[in-house]
């Protein structure tokens, strides 16, 4: 084979070992040295299956069915157990997802360096080894003298972490290297930095990275070439630009038409459905449930990939066709009536046992206005967000709903203005009760109210209808349903005590882009019907534009720049935004 | 770095101390205070009046509760532990030996459990659901669910009475001989002791085993490359003993109080049967004061666990002050 080829993946398939069924199947991926493929796809799609699967390493329950993978010349599934040992960490090395829970915590950041070598005898002395660590952390832009590397993982930052990953994954020149979505969970001016030594290193060392996300913006900002799957099978492939200019499987054309980006203002679309777990995948083209394009050959074998183009091909039998057919296109721009301020914050300041962590915060959000609160970790977001919602103890100050001043904590107010602001939690998974059907759950509030069974009932499926599920939605239990599900339960849970103002924490950062899209539509389309006003507090700033009227930004506890959303991030004034806006990768920047 | 952690080691040692004197406080109360009579105890129900006073008097019992409560611990802290009332001979002559037996007992019992259970929980951990793992398990389910005297009949029936005749069924020491002067009469005691806390210990190891070897970190560690052994030694190990310190402790000290039903059954002449009796005659000094040791076991091993789980998780570690 020819040298310039790093990574070779032939004819992949990885099943559930219990079951037969496939999780990834017909995957067929080639990376030369110095490049990046970007691999994207949703959860569940099956990228970091076969991203382990380029270490011949598959987790308990899963294993390989055929296929060959090429790290430079050696084969890497054939190998017998003390031989893929070997090759791990030498020839292919990984950088897992997230840094925080990937290094030993027992363990002082310079030993698990230091063993990388050790394990492959790499150096010679442990002189050569130590110098060759202290190369690294330059490489990565961290010191690396004796007493940084006696630190322990709790010692560093998440972005500091991430980068002694990336030492410990360069530090034996490996010629293939695994990325899991290794930026996920870093705040963007961290992303920004890292994504920036990967890319330095892939191209110094002629490393072929396998780059792994959801992010399509990432990709776009980093990555050579990009194969998109779906259901365990790559749908399509080929050059970045190629693939985000003209996508020709309608999936990839739904991903990037949901896909939010800073630099221009979109409206995002989301796509009904799901895919499905192994095992209940239909036959034929697994997206064809939910293609507008489908037809009856769809659903009879899994299309072949046709070449579109010279470095473009889809698995699609109308991929010629795609682009003229599907015309994404949002719904018209509708005049948004704002009124009178429902929430008023001012001079709030707030901390935690004695510390303060926002200096003197004003808000005001109107009738049907959407503000966004946006900022990094630890800016002190959430923390105003909570104490609007009455639920952080520690604040000075004033917040007053229709001009009545609020008291500190939910259960000291009166019982109007309790349900007049409600909440919808970060984590779907976590802030509904796994032993109470989604119907018990919406209904609470109302139980409390005192409203008798047939109210409340009728009450349920109101708001099951107002949020897009159909009734008998009321008598499942939250773990039958999918994250985009729950999220949906969870703002009918809030909507069901008919509030005036919903608070959303991060409400759409565990779930991916296409059901992203969609609950951003449904918070639009809810605030203009019920006149809602409602704080969207992200860290995802290219979303503010799809969504928010007003932003506020925030940084170390403080307001830094407030403003209609489209000013705000089209024309930033402050040095922090212009700095934040900067960081954040962009389809649209990096095609032009 | 080091002087941070005497320190936390010193504030440990002043909080069980202070624990030990409320522990002193209850069990005067509770023994002293309690209407029983230790005269008419000794002397029986046809004592006359006088003889009884007299005796009374003798004990200090005819004195306030405080003033014997002060008499008492300054006692206890100046060495002088009293007097047996139903031996009449010093406290410290008499439970000395025998606390040294039940230490050296304890002792055995400790240091062969707790590596065994570690090795067992970290084996069956490693081959999770395999025939180790499920023999393992039902076993120590089985063995956790038999009370000491239980295992301990049943160790008799077999090694020393009905199957085999092995090994003694009672210890045959001297009080104030060395215990390990008696090697087979050890035997059957401290294997009844080492059943008795070994499967539960291994459950919990299983349990901290398996949940690190799931984490992110033991996955990281063999994708780099380390081999088998560096990853359960190195990388697994040192996450799962500190919960597992815990748990070791609380048994250790639950085993100085399962002693004395062991010590019993196989007539061992330690704190437990000396403790047994005691309470059948009132010897009041005698409870008092070995209450106080059990107690203090318990204080000792758990001071060493908090311990323990510090040194060994750097995050705790590095959090001192």
């Amino acid at each position: 084979m020819s040298s310039a080829s790093g990574l070779r993946i032939i004819d992949l398939r990885l099943n559930v070992a219990a079951t037969g069924n496939d999780i990834v199947d017909g995957v067929n991926l080639t990376i030369k040295k110095g490049r990046v493929l970007g691999l994207v796809g949703e959860s569940g799609s099956g990228k970091t299956t076969v991203g382990l699967a380029v270490l011949s390493h598959a987790r308990r329950g899963v294993e390989v069915a055929h296929g060959q993978i090429f790290c430079g010349d050696t084969e890497v599934l054939g190998l017998d157990a003390e031989a893929k040992r070997k090759i791990r960490g030498e020839l292919v090395s990984y950088v897992p997802q997230d840094p925080a829970s990937s290094l030993n915590p027992a363990l002082r950041i310079g030993l698990q360096l230091i063993e990388v070598l050790e394990a492959h005898d790499f150096g010679g002395s442990h002189e050569a080894r130590k110098a060759r660590i202290k190369e690294m952390m330059t490489e990565v832009l961290l010191p690396g003298d004796d007493e940084y590397l006696e630190r322990y993982p709790h010692q560093l930052s998440g972005g500091q972490q991430q980068r002694v990953g990336l030492a410990m994954a360069f530090a034996c020149r490996p010629s293939v290297i695994v990325l899991d979505e290794p930026t996920t969970g870093l705040d963007v001016s961290t992303q920004e930095h890292v994504l920036k030594t990967i890319r330095q290193l892939t191209r110094d060392h002629g490393v072929a990275a396998l780059y792994i996300t959801h992010d399509l913006a990432v990709i776009a900002d980093l990555a050579d070439d990009v194969a998109v799957m779906y259901s365990g099978r790559v749908v399509e492939q080929g050059e970045v630009a190629e693939i985000f200019k003209n996508p020709a499987h309608p999936y990839t054309r739904h991903l990037v038409a949901a896909a939010p980006d800073i630099a221009g203002k979109k409206a995002i679309i989301g796509l009904a459905g799901r895919a499905q777990s192994p095992g209940k995948r239909p036959v034929g083209c697994a997206f064809a449930p939910r293609c507008e394009l489908v037809e009856d050959a769809c659903r009879v074998e899994f299309p072949a990939m046709v070449s579109v183009s010279t470095r473009h091909d889809a698995a699609c039998i109308k991929a010629t066709q795609v682009a003229s057919v599907i015309v994404s296109s949002a719904k018209p721009e509708s005049t948004r009536k704002i009124g009178e301020p429902v929430i008023e914050v001012s001079a709030v300041s707030a901390g935690y046992s004695g510390d303060t962590v926002v200096h003197d915060v004003s808000l005001t959000i109107r009738k049907g206005e959407c503000l966004a609160l946006v900022g990094e970790s630890g800016s002190g977001k959430t923390t105003v967000s909570r104490a609007i919602g009455g639920l952080h103890r520690e604040w000075t100050g004033s917040i007053r709903l229709n001009g009545r001043e609020l008291k500190t904590m939910a259960r000291q107010r009166a019982v109007a203005d309790r349900l007049a602001i409600q909440y919808v939690f970060q984590n779907p998974y976590g802030s509904l009760n796994p032993r109470r059907t989604v119907g018990d759950s919406i209904v609470r509030p109302l139980v409390i109210d005192g409203k008798s069974k047939d109210d409340a009932r009728r009450a349920v499926l109101e708001v099951l209808d107002k949020v897009s599920l159909p009734g008998s939605y009321a008598n499942k239990y939250p773990d039958q349903l999918s994250g985009g599900e729950r999220q949906r339960i969870a703002i009918a849970r809030a909507l069901v005590s008919e509030p005036e103002v919903l608070v959303c924490d991060e409400v759409t950062s565990a779930l991916d882009v296409l059901v992203q899209a969609a609950i951003v539509d449904l918070l639009s389309d809810l605030r203009r019907q019920l006149g809602l006003a409602m704080l969207f507090v992200t860290h995802n700033l290219p979303l503010v534009r799809s969504i928010a009227d007003e932003v506020a930004v925030m940084s170390e506890g403080r307001i830094v720049e407030v403003g209609p959303s489209e000013s705000v991030i089209g024309n930033p004034q402050q040095q922090y935004t212009q700095s934040l806006i900067l960081a954040t990768p962009s389809i649209e920047r990096s095609m032009r | 770095m080091k002087a941070s952690i005497l320190r936390f080691v010193l504030k440990r040692i002043a909080l069980g101390l202070l624990t030990l004197f409320v522990v002193s406080l209850l069990i005067f109360a509770v023994t002293q205070a309690l209407p029983a009579d230790p005269a008419e105890a000794i002397l029986g129900r046809e004592a006359t009046p006088e003889a009884l006073a007299e005796l009374r008097a003798e004990f200090g019992l005819d004195k306030p509760i405080v003033a014997q409560y002060t008499n008492w611990l300054t006692g206890v802290l100046s060495g002088d532990l009293g007097t047996s009332y139903a031996t009449s001979t010093p406290i410290g002559e008499y439970i000395g030996p025998r606390v040294s037996a039940s230490f050296f007992l304890l002792l055995i019992a400790a240091v062969g459990s707790i590596p065994l259970s570690i090795v067992i929980g970290a084996n069956a951990a490693l081959r999770r659901d395999h025939k180790f793992d499920t023999t393992s398990s039902l076993v120590s389910l089985i063995l956790a669910a038999m009370p000491e005297f239980v295992v301990g009949t049943i160790l008799t029936i077999i090694f020393s009475t009905t199957i085999w005749q092995l090994l003694p069924a009672v210890t045959y020491l001297e009080v104030g001989a060395p215990p390990w002067s008696d090697v087979k009469g050890l035997t059957l005691p401290v294997l009844t002791l080492l059943i008795s806390v070994t499967p539960y210990v291994s459950r919990v190891m299983r349990a901290a085993m398996v949940e690190v070897l799931e984490s992110d970190y033991i996955e990281m560690a063999r994708l780099k490359g380390m081999n088998e052994r560096t990853v359960l030694w190195r990388h697994a190990m040192p996450n799962a003993v500190g919960p597992a310190f815990q748990v070791i402790a609380l048994n250790l000290a639950y085993l100085a109080g399962g002693v004395i039903i062991v010590e019993r059954l196989f007539n061992f002449p330690g704190i437990g049967s000396a403790l047994a009796d005691a309470v059948r005659s009132r010897d009041l000094p005698v409870i008092q004061f070995l209450a106080l040791i059990i107690a203090g076991v318990y204080v000792l091993t758990n001071l060493l666990a908090d311990v323990g789980t510090v040194l060994v998780t750097p995050r705790l570690r590095t959090r001192l002050k």
